[in-house]
């Protein structure tokens, strides 16, 4: 990178000038080359025993997700018993990595969740839009770690991102990292929404500046959501700053993922940029709700030899 | 300078598109004296796996018509055939069989196709039932299609056959994944041709040319085929398909059609043979 800027000078309250010079040492993405690169390593060929173990862990790294408005809380409540034991007919199976829910539904998922090791995330600061003003979003963020949740799902104002007011971006994503207290905070940057891979690559350095634990592409709400494309794109950010600070941020792409073999690729993308050290759910997710019966479908279609329907396996 | 060739690629049929097989592979169609004629698209497991998707996916929306209108769709298939006779007949002439010959089959194919098509907004009425009650209700019975169905056609007659098999199986508002002639797989594809404009929506007839000893236990052994009809299997083959057929309890068919010509090889009983019966209470008053 060229004139690598310190991170630490980003300290809150930062400055206009600060933010926009570490932004400006980003470098440019090569669009063709991004779409190349994953074009060829959707081609990879996994062989049998491996795809065993790709589709466990994807299972493993899934965050089990509901957000509609029509959630009930006989709802979540069936769908947190899915993420502790996803196969009831199969308990070799292991729990997802979380169940995502909106903060209002925290209360009805963590009794069904205590002491199963899935963790909690709920979506705050407004999802999906965002638009609220900075105290509101923060006693969203507040309500839901004080329900029980120990992730939070955050996302940017993409308006003031687009406007080039960073600092409001910035600042946004201070305050609530730290209304989170002890929660993990994962940023959602709405990718689709964000128009170039340049502006998905400064908005990942500013989230991860900012204090991010995870950065996310996208609510599922926008089309189109997650793309293997823009996830190697944050991939490489994530790399970049790492290499910068040599902080360990995770990943997680969501929305649009929701058959195996492309949950493979993005492990086969994320094995090939960050390598094994960021291959497990501490630093990578699925952010997904159809994935994981198709996942489950795999497996069992691995372990019998018979093509599977969904007849057999729970509906949502 | 003489003009080239334009040979025809023979493909598959699923979703509604003519993809050539993922695996690349293909497999010599013989005429009676085994002269190469032409190369079939040989499907795999995987063109099976992806026919089953499509044909799950369409079923729905086929069911969901109304029978009229599957009887509208069927007789534009008779019709889309008859368009077609020159090409089905130079296809069928490669078994060696004269023209007149192979004119009957054409016609007794459109024949059977224009048959099923009246059946669609009929067998219910023959098949259903208004059932006597000990009680003040109306007792229906009606039946409703399976499913998905795996269909393997027989080898002779290859065209009579095949419209045979699929026509009574997608008349009540089933998919079909079907395995065609082995031995004579020409005119599936052209038969293909005729599903595909003929509005028949996509996946649901899905043809997969190729060896049925290769494909046929995929098919009986999936657990999204609701049903088999094995009227087409070779017959030391039924028997382990029943078995994989048994694991999610398909409905499968082992009736053996000796002669595909006669009046009997026509019947609602082949329509009733993959459909389900669903039974409503309904309170009547005084």
């Amino acid at each position: 990178m060229s004139s690598p800027v310190l991170v630490e000078s980003l300290a809150s309250p930062v400055t206009d000038r600060a933010l926009r010079a570490y932004l400006g040492s980003v470098p440019s993405v090569d669009d063709v080359m991004v779409h190349q690169r994953v074009a060829a390593l959707a081609t990879r060929s996994i062989k049998k025993e491996s795809k065993r173990a790709a589709l466990e862990l994807a299972v493993r790294m899934t965050d089990l997700t509901t957000l509609e408005g029509q959630d009930t809380p006989g709802k979540v409540r069936q769908l947190a018993s899915k993420a502790v034991r996803p196969d009831p007919s199969d308990p070799s199976i292991p729990s997802v990595a979380a169940l995502c829910v909106y903060p209002s539904m925290v209360p009805h998922a963590a009794p069904v969740l205590a002491g199963s090791g899935v963790h909690l995330a709920a979506v705050a600061t407004y999802f999906p839009s965002g638009q609220a003003p900075g105290e509101s979003r923060v006693a969203d963020v507040r309500t839901a770690v004080e329900a029980g949740a120990d992730e939070i799902d955050m996302v940017i104002d993409r308006g003031a991102f687009l406007a080039g007011d960073y600092v409001k971006v910035f600042e946004d994503i201070v305050a609530t990292k730290e209304a989170c207290g002890d929660a993990h905070l994962k940023v959602i940057l709405e990718t689709g929404e964000l128009g170039t891979y340049d502006n998905v690559r400064k908005a990942s350095m500013l989230a991860m500046a900012a204090g991010g634990d995870f950065i996310k592409t996208s609510t599922g709400k926008i089309s189109p959501a997650a793309t293997r494309e823009v996830t190697l794109v944050m991939f490489e950010a994530i790399r970049d700053f790492h290499a910068l600070t040599g902080r360990r941020i995770g990943m997680k792409p969501a929305g649009g993922i929701r058959v195996a073999k492309d949950a493979i690729r993005y492990l086969v993308l994320l094995h090939e940029t960050l390598g094994m050290d960021w291959m497990t759910p501490d630093l990578f997710r699925f952010g997904a709700s159809s994935l994981l019966n198709d996942v489950l479908m795999q497996i069992r279609w691995l372990d019998t030899g018979r093509y599977q329907s969904a007849d057999y396996f729970t509906k949502d | 300078m003489g003009r080239l060739d334009v040979r025809k690629t023979h493909k598959l049929y699923i979703d509604g598109a003519f993809p050539r097989s993922e695996s690349g592979r293909v497999f010599p169609a013989e005429d009676s004296n085994g002269q190469v004629v032409a190369r079939m698209s040989q499907a795999s497991r995987k063109d099976l796996r992806d026919a089953v998707r499509a044909a799950r996916g369409a079923q729905p929306g086929w069911a969901g018509r109304t029978a009229y209108n599957r009887a509208q769709i069927l007789y534009r298939v008779a019709e889309m055939v008859e368009d077609r006779r020159e090409a089905f007949a130079a296809q069928l002439e490669v078994d060696g069989r004269d023209r007149a010959a192979v004119d009957a089959e054409i016609e007794a194919s459109i024949d059977r196709l224009v048959w099923y098509a009246g059946w669609s907004d009929k067998f219910a009425q023959v098949l259903g039932n208004l059932n006597p009650v000990a009680g003040p209700f109306f007792n229906i019975s009606v039946p409703e299609a399976t499913g998905v169905i795996g269909v393997a056609a027989p080898e002779e007659p290859p065209l009579l056959g095949l419209v045979s098999v699929v026509a009574p199986v997608v008349v009540s508002g089933n998919t079909a994944i079907v395995v065609p002639s082995g031995r004579w797989p020409l005119t599936a594809v052209t038969f293909a041709e005729a599903l595909a404009t003929s509005d028949v929506p996509g996946g649901v007839v899905n043809l997969l040319t190729g060896f049925k000893d290769e494909l046929l236990p995929w098919l009986a052994g999936h657990m999204d085929v609701n049903g088999l009809d094995l009227d087409g299997a070779p017959s030391d083959m039924v028997g382990a398909l029943v078995d994989a057929g048994a694991e999610n309890l398909k409905r499968t068919r082992t009736d053996r059609t000796d002669d595909w010509w006669a009046a009997s090889a026509q019947s609602p009983y082949r329509i009733a043979a993959f459909t389900e019966t669903k039974t409503v209470w309904h309170p009547k008053g005084r």
